[in-house]
Formats: C-alpha cells, sequence, structure tokens
C-alpha cells in the first residue's frame, strides 16, 4: 500500500515491469531494442524507397531473435510466448513497419502452422533455417477473389498419382517476392465445405509459380507484397501441411496468433508515433511556449497514453491466458480490434498535433499514419473481428 | 477458463457468496429504493452481518483480515444490484470514509468510529467538495478555527455521499487562514449541533442521500483531529487512488451487468422476423461493446494488480479511471439504443443505467483532472 508521502510525490519515470515479464525477458527487450535502433532505424528511409533486405533475417537468425519462443531442437531459444511479445514490441524502434510486418510473417504467421503440423522433415527443411534466417517464408491466404471469407478461396489442389498439381492466385502475400516456400491454403475437396481445405508447404522455386507484380501500397512500403499465381505446379504428398481436408482449421488456428502478435503490433507502433511526438511537442513552441504547454494538447496526450495502456493491457492479459492453457479467440479479437483502432486514432491525432510538419514526408508520422492504417484490414479486418466475437457469444 | 490476475480462487469463492447475497439480499429491491429515493440504513448492517464492511480491516478492529482485493470483488459485485446510488452509498463508507481513519487515526479513533462503523453500527461520509471548490480541492473555504480544547468550524460540504444519514463525517477544513496544500486538515466530525444537511435531487444515483452539509460554530475536540495538523492534502491524495479504483471496478462490474442483460435482450426481441442479435448491425454492436467492457478491465485489473502490490501506480489508476468511466457511460447508452423504446421506459433498467453511469466521468475527479494529470506525469519531471 502506497503511503500518504509516496503517493504525494510520485516518481513517474519509475520503469515499473509488467509481471508477465521476467529480468531475462527485460535483458531482451534491451538487446532487441538497441538492435533495431542500430541496425535497422538508420535505413528506415532507405528501406522505404527499396524494400527491406532480405540480410535482416540473416542478422536476426544469428542473433537468435527469428525463434525466441521456438524450440530448441530447431535452433529456437526455446522460450515462452512472452518473449515472442518482446520481439513485437521492440521492434518498432526499427521506424520500419514493413520490416516488422515481414519478420512478423515469418516468426508468428507462417512458422507456427509449420511447427504445430508439420512432418519432422518439414520441420528441419523448412523451420530450422527459417529460425536461422537462411531461409525466408510467407504464407498465402487471400486470393483476388476472396479475403475475409477465407471459405471462399479457389486455389485447388488436385491428386494426381502420387502428386497434387495446384491451380489458383494469391494476393497480398507479405514477403511474396523474398520466400522460399510459401503456407499455402488450397481447396482439395471443393464439395465438402470447411471440410475441404488442405495445407501444402510450395517452395517458391517449383516450377509453375510465378510471382507476378509487386503491389503497390498506401503504406508499409519496406515490404514487399506479392500478387502470386499457381500455374500446373506439382507438389508430392510430402509437401501436404497437416491434415489432407483439415487446412481451414490449421489456419483458423494459425490466424488467433497472428492477431494477437499483430495486436502488440499495433500498440508498439502507436507507443513509437505517440514518443516522437511527445519529443516534438517539448521542442515545438508556438505563442510563446512549447506546444505541449498548451492544455489542449497535454489532455491529447493524456487521452492517447490512455488508450494505448489499455490496449496493451488487453494483450497482456490475453497472453497470459494464452500461455496459461486457454484458447481465448474472442479475447484475441477484442485486443486485435481494440487496438489496431486506437493505434490509427493515436496516429491521426499525433500527425494533427505535428501541424504541417505532420504531413511531411520527413517527420515519418505521415509514415506511421500511412503504415498503422493496415492494421485494421490485415489478419482480419475490424468487422471480422466483429463478427467472431458476436458470434462467440452465440448472438 | 484461467482465472484472471490479480484474482484467485479464493477471490472467486468469496464472489460467488457476496453474489448470491446480494442477490437475495438487496437487488430485490433496487427499484423500491430509487422510487424512495433512499435506501433503508439496515442494509449496513446487513452487510456488517457478513462481514462485508471490513473485508480489508485488521481481524482485531472487527475486519475479516483480507486486502483490497477482497474489497474489489465486493465493489465489482454491489455495481450488479442495479441501484447506483445503493452501491455508491456503501462505496462512501467503505471506500473512502473509513479508509483514512484506518490509515491515519490513532487506536482510540479506531476504536470510536472505525469499529461501529465496520460493525455497521455508525455510518460514515467523506467531506472534501465544497460549492466554491470541487476538482480544485486546495482551494477549500471552510475553516477551523483553534480554541480550548479543539476547533469551532464554519463551512459548507456538497455532494455528499451518505450526506443526510452519515453518523460522522471525514471532514477538510482550512486550519489555517491561507488554506492551500499546507494548510487543509481532517477533522472527523459528528453529527450534532450546527450540524445540518439537505438533500439534493440529482439525474441519477437516486437512491443515494447525496447533500449539502452546513457546519456552523460546530465544536470539534481535539481527539478528532484526524492525521497530521495541516497535512490533510495528503490524506486526500493518498485516497484518492483506491477511490478511483473502486470507481473503476464500479465500472467493469456495472458494463459486465448491462452487456449480459442487453445480450439477452437481443437474443429475445424479434424484429423483422428474426432475433435482434440476428442483425448483424446490432450483432457487431454488442461485440464493440463487449470489446470494450474487456479493454475496460483490463486497464482497471493492472492497476488494481499494481496498487495491491504496493507500487505507486498514479499512472495507471488514473488512466483506468478516465477510460472505464467514459467507458461504461457509452456502453450504457448503447444498451438504452438497443433496447429501443422499452430503453426510455422507467420500468426497464437501462434508463437508470444510463443515468447512474453519467457520473463517472464527473465524481472522484473528472475528465479533465484525469487528463491533466496524466498529461503532466508524461512531460514530468521538468519536462515541457
Amino acid at each position: 500500500m502506497a503511503t500518504a508521502e509516496s503517493v504525494l510525490k510520485p516518481d513517474f519515470k519509475t520503469e515499473r515491469k509488467h509481471f508477465l515479464f521476467t529480468d531475462e525477458h527485460e535483458q531482451l527487450r534491451e538487446s532487441i531494442r538497441s538492435f533495431a535502433q542500430k541496425e535497422l532505424a538508420p535505413h528506415a528511409d532507405e528501406w522505404e524507397e527499396t524494400t527491406f533486405p532480405d540480410s535482416v533475417f540473416t542478422r536476426m537468425g544469428e542473433l537468435g531473435f527469428l525463434g525466441l519462443d521456438k524450440p530448441e531442437e530447431y535452433g529456437g531459444q526455446g522460450g515462452d510466448y512472452y518473449s515472442a511479445l518482446v520481439l513485437a514490441e521492440e521492434i518498432g524502434h526499427s521506424n520500419c513497419g514493413g520490416l516488422a510486418m515481414g519478420v512478423a510473417v515469418q516468426t508468428d504467421m507462417a512458422m507456427p502452422p509449420i511447427l504445430a503440423f508439420g512432418t519432422e522433415e518439414q520441420k528441419q527443411q523448412w523451420a530450422a533455417p527459417a529460425i536461422a534466417g537462411t531461409k525466408i517464408l510467407c504464407l498465402g491466404i487471400t486470393e483476388p477473389d476472396a479475403g475475409s471469407d477465407v471459405k471462399g478461396i479457389k486455389t485447388r489442389a488436385v491428386k494426381d498419382g502420387d502428386e497434387y498439381v495446384i491451380n489458383g492466385s494469391k494476393t497480398y502475400i507479405t514477403n511474396g517476392h523474398r520466400a522460399d516456400v510459401i503456407v499455402l491454403v488450397t481447396k482439395t475437396d471443393p464439395d465438402a465445405g470447411y471440410d475441404g481445405f488442405t495445407l501444402f508447404l510450395v517452395p517458391m522455386d517449383a516450377p509453375g509459380v510465378i510471382r507476378e507484380q509487386k503491389l503497390k501500397k498506401m503504406g508499409m512500403h519496406a515490404s514487399d507484397t506479392a500478387l502470386l499465381a499457381f500455374q500446373d505446379v506439382r507438389v508430392p504428398e510430402s509437401a501436404v501441411l497437416g491434415q489432407v481436408g483439415r487446412g481451414f482449421y490449421h489456419i483458423m488456428w494459425e490466424l488467433q496468433g497472428e492477431r494477437l502478435i499483430g495486436a502488440a503490433g499495433s500498440v508498439s507502433g502507436a507507443q513509437r508515433v505517440f514518443e516522437r511526438t511527445l519529443e516534438y511537442a517539448k521542442e515545438r513552441t508556438a505563442f510563446g511556449r512549447a506546444i505541449g504547454n498548451f492544455q489542449v494538447i497535454r489532455h491529447k496526450f493524456a487521452e492517447m497514453a490512455t488508450k494505448i495502456e489499455t490496449a496493451r493491457q488487453m494483450v497482456y492479459m490475453t497472453a497470459w491466458r494464452q500461455q496459461n492453457g486457454d484458447y481465448p479467440v474472442r479475447e484475441i479479437s477484442m485486443a486485435k480490434l481494440y487496438a489496431s483502432r486506437i493505434a490509427c486514432e493515436v496516429a491521426d491525432e499525433c500527425l494533427q498535433i505535428h501541424g504541417g510538419a505532420g504531413y511531411m514526408r520527413e517527420y515519418g508520422i505521415e509514415r506511421a499514419w500511412r503504415d498503422l492504417r493496415l492494421n485494421r484490414i490485415g489478419a482480419g479486418t475490424d468487422e471480422i473481428m466483429l463478427e467472431v466475437i458476436g458470434r462467440s457469444y452465440g448472438l | 477458463m484461467a482465472l484472471t490476475p490479480p484474482f484467485t480462487e479464493e477471490h472467486e469463492e468469496l464472489r460467488a457468496s457476496i453474489r448470491g447475497f446480494l442477490d437475495r439480499e438487496l437487488a430485490p429491491h433496487s427499484q423500491a429504493w430509487e422510487d424512495e429515493q433512499w435506501f433503508p440504513n439496515e442494509v449496513f448492517s446487513k452487510l456488517a452481518g457478513q462481514g462485508l464492511l471490513g473485508l480489508k480491516y485488521p481481524v482485531q478492529l472487527g475486519g475479516q483480515g483480507g486486502d483490497y482485493l477482497h474489497d474489489a470483488v465486493l465493489i465489482e459485485e454491489l455495481a450488479r444490484i442495479g441501484s447506483g446510488g445503493t452501491a455508491a452509498g456503501i462505496g462512501a463508507h467503505v471506500n473512502i470514509a473509513t479508509p483514512p481513519i484506518w490509515k491515519f487515526g490513532t487506536d482510540e479513533q479506531k476504536q470510536r468510529y472505525l469499529v461501529p462503523a465496520i460493525r455497521g453500527e455508525l455510518i460514515g461520509a467523506l467531506g472534501i467538495t465544497e460549492p466554491g471548490a470541487g476538482s480544485d480541492v486546495a482551494s477549500i473555504g471552510a475553516r477551523a478555527e483553534r480554541v480550548d480544547g479543539g476547533w469551532v468550524v464554519n463551512g459548507e460540504k456538497t455532494y455528499i455521499t451518505n450526506g443526510v444519514r452519515a453518523h460522522f463525517i471525514v471532514t477538510a477544513v482550512k486550519t489555517t487562514p491561507e488554506g492551500g496544500h499546507h494548510g487543509i486538515s481532517f477533522l472527523i466530525i459528528d453529527r450534532g449541533e450546527g450540524v445540518t444537511s439537505a438533500k439534493l435531487e440529482k439525474l441519477g444515483w437516486h437512491a443515494s442521500d447525496t447533500a449539502t452539509i452546513a457546519y456552523q460554530d460546530v465544536f470539534v475536540p481535539e481527539t478528532n483531529l484526524l492525521g497530521g495538523l495541516n497535512e490533510g492534502f495528503k490524506l486526500i491524495m493518498a485516497n484518492f487512488q483506491w477511490e478511483r479504483l473502486a470507481m473503476a471496478l464500479g465500472a467493469v462490474g456495472a458494463m459486465r451487468l448491462a452487456w449480459e442483460r442487453t445480450a439477452q435482450f437481443a437474443r429475445e426481441r424479434t424484429t423483422f422476423g428474426r432475433p435482434l442479435s440476428g442483425h448483424q448491425a446490432i450483432r457487431h454492436q454488442l461485440a464493440d461493446l463487449a470489446a470494450s467492457a474487456y479493454s475496460a478491465r483490463c486497464v482497471t485489473y493492472d492497476a488494481l494488480r499494481r496498487f495491491v502490490a504496493g507500487e505507486e501506480p498514479l499512472r495507471e489508476v488514473t488512466m483506468a479511471k478516465l477510460l472505464t468511466q467514459r467507458a461504461c457511460y457509452e456502453l450504457m447508452d448503447a444498451c438504452l439504443q438497443i433496447h429501443g423504446g422499452a430503453g426510455y421506459m422507467l420500468e426497464v433498467w437501462v434508463e437508470r443505467a444510463v443515468r447512474d453511469a453519467r457520473l463517472g466521468p464527473i465524481g472522484g475527479g473528472s475528465d479533465e483532472i484525469m487528463r491533466e494529470i496524466l498529461g503532466r506525469i508524461l512531460e514530468a519531471p521538468g519536462g515541457v
């Protein structure tokens, strides 16, 4: 219990870590942050033009950052889920939303299904080098005609002897141009409804895999986003990931991890733009004083900080549930919905506080505004989150 | 489902037992008490009979020897009786009037006030706000003048919960001519000669006897000085954190109940040939509200956990208070909307819930004060 004296003069600068995190997590946090600040952030502007280089993966692999919560037998660090959260939070210090997304696709979207459903051979072939950073992964769900409605995908895999022949197309695929392999969602039995889907691990150099254009986007410019075509791509049966006919359920499971880590990424992005704007408000003067000294501006910061902290606590509480054996689909959806929304609100308010500078490229605020806008769409839109939450109550 | 930190199995058992008691003894009367604009004083003795007025207080004083987490369970559950005013009256006694005596009182004061308060025999109120001083607490004007053996108090307090029924009022007064941060003290003032209360009519919280209290030449003996002379501001600040956390917890409980009831209504009410919840717009609105309730819970529990662990979570408590009070009001208003015409009728619970919730962004420090505190935290120390 706080005493009267201490309440009267609180130490605002005291960093209090959350109970999820141990000292080891904090050391990890420190080392990822320092890596992001020293080795990534200085290139952020350049990579907006060129997309970030593949060497980011090899470097992060060397440092052990691509397998923090992955089993040691595949080269991972064997840590808990909270260490993955730490990465999602600290990679934001790269100031490079596209890079954070490319890395998250590797560690928290494409890799978990391989580790969860893959054979030992698949894990050795793809997960181990992905953890080492020598192979790059991507994940193919969305198609030109099917996004939120995953059931409506048309990419077909047809059994032919002891092979499968795959035809179709996938779009908005992060890492799609650089990837060595894709975790591909296909339909193997169009008449079986939800039981007609199968996942495949398709090498991106297989004949018939066509990397069509690099898609131009509103934000996330450092990431490469692909439209892919699959024309009579032949893969052996051993390329099936998980069970034939269980692909829909496999991918719904995958999406939970993707959404929770996405929520953490939203919080991190919002926190970064908030911090940069706070700096700005202390330095920028108007009418004879720092703009942060105007009550209206100060209260904007208070409001934003409250939203960010609330979103963070949703992520932490939900992660805690996950780590303790729950499968909290409802809460994950809530955290994802809330965090991505407030991240956009915060970015917009920060742009406003910057005034004209906020609208200019050089300050990086408009970039954050563009980057964060994706979070309300990717990994399941706001509307899909609301649908999942509503139906979870039997409504 | 895994338990939600910081609560443990023990707290969940307490929750179940409190809920059962409140459902039997209080909830059935909440409508009547709202109509009468008064809940009976026996509510305190009933709660005391279950040990609920002293959950966090030491056994030696008649308490249960628990801690703030036990009180947190009570606060969340009290929100479920559906009468903000009744919960407020109990809350004023448990959360704001008695804690300063526990923390700052002498042994003799604890025996005289806290022990009977835990037994439900004496009802307490906290008197800080005045007609001329609300958020700006340093500017209170009620004054205590030194006389032989004590003080003589003159002044006025307002918006005092339990202000009519309270047997004692823990009152902030100026003990120096200047007042301000270093000139305020607390006196425990018994109802008696010179103390008069006038009940106020309000937008919500109807069952609560919120009052203006006038003190006219009230003699207060020396032994009723609570805490150090001219150190009253510390008491105010120390108490605010728990008061605000309590408000956040109340909102968490109220939001959950309102959501459950509204979802139930949406499942049962048929429009255009299907349940209201079968319409996507309503389903998504309910989903949104559920997410909002979860966000309120998460931010509050983090602040609560830190508070109980002995951290000084001024920042987290302030955020929790700011976020939950507005979220609760917005949720109640949305629930009213989903109820349509029925929502506007007094016979359905929801219009009362909206009115009750509207106090949240004002009481215990307004939204504007919360933002001001946070704004200053963010720039401290020696920032902009």
